[in-house]
């Protein structure tokens, strides 16, 4: 493989016969094995982890949400096909499902095969289109295809409802790469998570698709609500019926691919506070800002049934974990100051439950919050450098 | 209370004057490269609007609207057609007043503002909010509380544009969209990112 790579190497360099696919080339080379660049001036920072490392860290970070995530959809739709009596899905998944598993939902093999039947496709469809653009965008204007993407694609697919058409997954991410990230100048350089920006966008664009009732479990034609939304329209005692909270904490419930398991998700999150990859400060904030919310929010007498939801009700449902996590800790869009950090955490807790509890229009609040936080985020980092060239000037007088 | 409490949540972040109903884009997007001018701007509008919306209020009720001049005998006249002439003289007129009693009793804050009190009167946010306020009725009391809310939301939006923008000079932007084609498309995301309000019903 190396040599196949060196013996290529010329062509891509400027007068190659591939010159405008360098990008491409780069991409695979380093992809594969380590950059043999080198820092040539002296260096400011010695370490060994560089972008490349922290983006694939984070990577296999997600790779328990991802797994369970699988799982799940087949736990999900096995169980409900169990319930109402269909034998096999139609198409082209249920011939491959048929062909590698069963339907059973007490056999792991089978939950796995089926939510990979859903998983996979989306998750390819939204790879391919988006390297592609990543390509383009690297062709046209010399730069390098950067390993973000990898976060971003994964970080996109599991954000997706499992019955999502896969149109609507190219779409989505399309707008996540282009507009979210590549027209500011590629990695590092945009304001927003293009992950978040793509899936607001087909929140917008398509809501029965993005949060209507119909698209959680992967059968066709069922319906059944999320945790959240039963929890808005029938309260908790009821929502609490049909799963508890400890159900909410493993992730045995209808919802987003990767949203679901907190406890997969907080595993991948572990590695990465403790790699100091995610910002521990914004994850405190965000369980600062929400708990002290929706406490107030609990003390109003409301006929909103949202509004007595306890906040470690709130932590296990929804996309909050997935959010706090994985999406509200991406380094180019969260402030950079480390009091920012933590004023940017409390502001998307404040914001989730606002969201979830005051605005009955959407249900999931914690994708909204990010967004709305990504905005605020440079703001932080104004306020607090400034606070800190105060502070130093007072110091001298 | 409450009613005016949800008023002013709504006018400043649901119904966003800059950013879902665009008013104000010129000076928007002109001013928007530094926070503390951005700052600096955006207090200014909040002081011009309180103040214009209430007294365009009092002239509309009293003067103005359809059989509004009763209280002078004169039942059937009508003079809703002078609205716009009216509303763009006082605003012009109390930014002027307030530019020179400014000047005369509070020069710190008129220095500070400087160039930016007489641009507000050319800036189509704070017409936008007499109008809105004539069209939805306010009374006094309800356009003080909108006045202030309106003036606010853009003000936030300014100060927020600002502060990406800030950011955004570390960004690579392709040649073609330097310049405004890429503050357009960051204020299209920033209200994109607004829409989380979209549906508080309060």
């Amino acid at each position: 493989m190396r040599k196949l790579l060196d013996r290529f190497e010329s062509d891509f360099h400027p007068g190659g016969k591939w010159e405008k696919l360098y990008p491409l080339f780069e991409a695979i080379d380093t992809f594969l094995y380590k950059p043999k660049s080198t820092t040539k001036n002296s260096s400011h920072v010695r370490d060994n982890i560089d972008l490349k490392r922290v983006m694939i860290t984070v990577w296999l970070a997600t790779f328990p949400a991802m797994f369970f995530g699988m799982w799940n959809i087949g736990f999900q739709a096995n169980s409900i096909m169990a319930d109402i009596g269909m034998t096999s899905q139609d198409g082209i998944r249920g011939a491959i499902i048929g062909l590698l598993a069963g339907y059973d939902a007490t056999s792991v093999w089978d939950n796995m095969i089926h939510g990979a039947a859903y998983f996979l496709p989306i998750y390819i469809t939204t790879f391919v289109v988006g390297i592609t653009w990543e390509i383009i965008f690297a062709t046209v204007r010399k730069h390098e295809v950067n390993e973000g993407f990898f976060v971003t694609s994964i970080l996109f697919s599991l954000s997706c409802p499992p019955d999502l058409p896969l149109w609507m997954v190219a779409i989505g991410i399309s707008f996540g790469v282009v507009i979210g990230k590549e027209i500011f100048g590629g990695t590092g350089k945009n304001f927003l998570n293009p992950a978040l920006t793509g899936r607001a966008f087909l929140y917008f664009a398509y809501p029965a698709y993005m949060s209507g009732d119909a698209v959680w479990t992967a059968v066709d034609g069922y319906s059944g609500a999320t945790m959240l939304s039963l929890a808005a329209s029938e309260g908790l005692p009821n929502a609490s019926e049909a799963y508890t909270w400890m159900e909410s904490f493993i992730g045995t419930i209808p919802g987003s691919i990767g949203e679901t398991s907190t406890l997969a998700i907080l595993l991948g999150g572990f590695v990465l506070l403790y790699m100091k990859i995610a910002s521990w400060r914004i994850v405190a904030g965000i369980l600062v800002g929400s708990m002290v919310l929706s406490e107030l929010f609990n003390l109003f007498n409301s006929d909103n049934p949202m509004f007595s939801l306890p906040f470690y009700w709130h932590w296990v449902i929804g996309g909050f974990a997935f959010g706090a996590i994985f999406m509200a800790t991406d380094p180019v869009s969260a402030a950079m100051t480390n009091s920012g950090k933590f004023w940017y955490g409390i502001l998307i807790g404040v914001m989730v439950i606002l969201i979830r509890v005051a605005n009955p229009a959407f249900p999931e609040g914690m994708m909204l919050a990010i967004l709305f936080a990504n905005l605020f985020a440079p703001l932080f980092d104004h306020f607090a450098v400034n606070a800190n060239i105060r502070r130093r000037l007072a110091r001298g007088k | 209370m409450e009613y005016y409490f949800s008023l002013l949540v709504r006018s400043i972040f649901i119904d966003n004057i800059a950013l879902s109903m665009f008013l104000g884009m010129c000076t928007f997007i002109a001013l928007s490269k530094k926070i503390d001018a951005a700052i600096g701007l955006g207090i200014a509008v909040i002081v011009v609007q309180t103040i214009t919306v209430p007294v365009n209020n009092i002239i509309y009720n009293y003067l103005l609207a359809d059989g509004a001049l009763s209280w002078a005998g004169l039942e059937n006249v009508d003079l809703s057609f002078l609205v716009f002439l009216c509303f763009i003289g006082v605003i012009a007129s109390i930014v002027q007043i307030l530019e020179m009693v400014l000047d005369k009793y509070v020069p710190a804050l008129y220095n500070a503002l400087g160039v930016f009190l007489p641009l507000i009167t050319v800036n189509c946010a704070i017409l936008g909010g007499s109008l809105l306020m004539q069209e939805r009725g306010y009374n006094l009391a309800e356009s003080v509380v909108f006045g202030f809310g309106s003036g606010t939301s853009w003000a936030l939006a300014i100060v927020v544009l600002a502060g990406i923008r800030e950011k955004l000079k570390y960004s690579d932007i392709p040649e073609g969209l330097q310049g405004l084609g890429i503050v357009f498309i960051t204020v299209g995301l920033i209200s994109l990112g607004f829409m989380s309000f979209g549906g508080i019903d309060l």
